[in-house]
């Protein structure tokens, strides 16, 4: 893979909790940009949302950050990140992607001698298609902030069933504007596994076996992590980023 | 209700296995949780019986590697085996017989525990038992209290119980009559329709179980073949120490795909030449 350019897929997200879903997400993703020639993927990251995020059913991101560890613990390419989780508050994906960023850079100038650029790894965010739409919802995005993620970093999104990502970009000016950097990827497995499904399994006390690794599913045991209560949480809490976002207009 | 009144369910899913993904151990679990859900039902075995590579379907990769597949996909699972009986024989065995197989392997297994209780326990014990059987559902021929055995599948099988050739009436008839179907829905099936059309299958619907998957799961082998071929990461799909096995061995190819390419599938050469 000489001449292809370095690159470093990040994914940020509740994890709440990781699953077999989200570890395809890195390996689609991988195989996609190996195949268009450009690219050779060196890491892939898993950033899980901080606590302040707010969202309904989020269990604290010590558990969440433990769960993903487990489940990666035997990826040889993909790791999990605590930089996000362990700010004061919620923090802009921007932020995160900025925060990544500068610190892949700094270990590649330390490294290399001279440094050239080019050898500078590049950072994508990685997503499903279900991410794409939430760029239209107000107040959730500040335009300043989708323009630098998917303008200067680039998304690589993955999409299965019926989710029409190019439909999410034609129905957007901006998205539009960086159709060079969006890189669609499609999951043709019919999936429709997701966290929220587990959870709902794991309150009914049905199986979720094969639908994670099996460490996740001792740890979630072992805690009692996923019940009635657990997802009652911030039930009548607004997500923070609609918040913190009006705060700053 | 007690423990002792439940009737005890074994699960024996016939395939191809080639290979093994991550939906098929999620219908075990599926249909364990359904069919214990219920109340009426305890869930005491499952079983992965592997066809033969007699029966000559495109793509079969010998029975060795699916067996092993199936073993180490299933070595941290507390209830679900392995059976290499079907895939031993030397010619291709028709389903009914495969469960007629089991059905006979769980009631001798059955009652070299009664033995055994006999004959610690003695008389008194044995009359008890007797007592038992008499009230339980699962009465059969031979006296003993065994296990129903439910053929598992998904509704994509019971559906092909209408392609001509592929089963012979009265195996069907005696899957459904005299032992039980356990049947996982897929997105774009309609299971409860198929059986409403079919009178033997609605002759025997309470002999059905029709479990709702409700958020697909579709990991289909035919994908994970295609995937492998093309160098594609199969990671997550199939349990890990499965990946390997494929993996160090190459096991899947454009070439490996092409077996019996050109070769008619037993059972349907087995029914037309028999018409």
């Amino acid at each position: 893979m000489a001449g292809r350019i370095p690159l470093v897929l990040l994914a940020c997200g509740s994890f709440n909790p990781i699953t077999h879903q989200h570890m395809r997400l890195f390996e689609l993703a991988r195989d996609h940009m190996h195949q268009t020639g450009l690219y050779r993927v060196v890491a892939g990251i898993v950033s899980p949302v901080g606590d302040d995020y707010g969202k309904q059913g989020l269990v604290a991101s010590k558990h969440r950050l433990a769960m993903a560890r487990l489940a990666l613990q035997s990826s040889d390419w993909v790791s999990v990140d605590d930089w996000e989780s362990q700010q004061e508050d919620w923090t802009e994906t921007v932020v995160t992607m900025r925060y990544h960023y500068d610190r892949i850079a700094s270990q590649y100038q330390s490294g290399k001698n001279p440094p050239t650029a080019s050898d500078v790894p590049r950072l994508k965010l990685l997503c499903g298609a279900d991410f794409m739409d939430t760029f239209k919802v107000p107040g959730l995005w500040r335009d300043d902030h989708v323009e630098e993620v998917v303008g200067r970093f680039g998304l690589v999104c993955v999409s299965r069933g019926s989710l029409q990502p190019d439909r999410a970009i034609h129905e957007s000016d901006l998205l539009s504007r960086h159709q060079r950097s969006i890189f669609l990827v499609r999951e043709w497995v019919h999936n429709e596994i997701s966290a929220t499904e587990v959870r709902r399994a794991l309150r009914r006390g049905q199986s979720v076996k094969y639908l994670l690794p099996d460490l996740v599913i001792e740890y979630i045991k072992e805690h009692n992590l996923y019940t009635q209560d657990s997802e009652m949480k911030n039930k009548d809490v607004k997500l923070r980023p609609l918040i913190k976002q009006t705060i700053q207009d | 209700m007690t423990l002792q009144e439940k009737t005890k369910v074994v699960l024996l899913a016939c395939g191809s296995f080639n290979p093994i993904t991550n939906m098929h151990l999620r219908m075990f679990e599926l249909a364990r949780d359904h069919l214990e859900d219920t109340g009426r039902y305890r869930v005491v075995k499952g079983i992965i019986s592997p066809v033969g590579d007699s029966y000559k379907k495109k793509g079969l990769i010998e029975a060795r590697h699916r067996l092993e597949m199936a073993r180490l996909a299933t070595q941290n699972s507390d209830w679900i085996t392995v059976d290499d009986w079907e895939s031993q024989q030397p010619e291709w065995v028709e389903t009914a017989k495969v469960v007629r197989h089991h059905h006979a392997e769980l009631i001798s297994s059955e009652n070299n525990n009664d033995d055994v209780d006999t004959v610690r326990c003695g008389k008194r014990r044995k009359l008890e038992k007797n007592k038992n059987i008499c009230q339980s559902s699962s009465y059969n021929k031979t006296g003993a209290d065994s296990p129903n055995l439910n053929l598992l599948c998904g509704a994509d099988v019971l559906e092909s119980f209408s392609v001509p050739n592929l089963w012979k009436p009265e195996d069907i008839e005696e899957i459904v009559g005299r032992y039980g179907v356990a049947c996982i829905t897929r997105c774009g099936s309609d299971p409860e329709k198929f059986i409403n059309q079919s009178d033997v299958l609605y002759k025997h619907r309470k002999n059905i179980h029709v479990i709702r998957e409700w958020v697909t799961n579709e990991i289909s082998a035919t994908h994970v073949r295609r995937a492998l071929r093309r160098r594609q990461s199969v990671r997550y799909l199939l349990p890990d120490p499965v990946v390997s096995y494929i993996d160090e061995r190459s096991l899947y190819s454009a070439e490996s795909e092409q077996k019996n390419a050109d070769v008619i599938l037993a059972p349907l050469q087995r029914y037309t030449s028999t018409n």
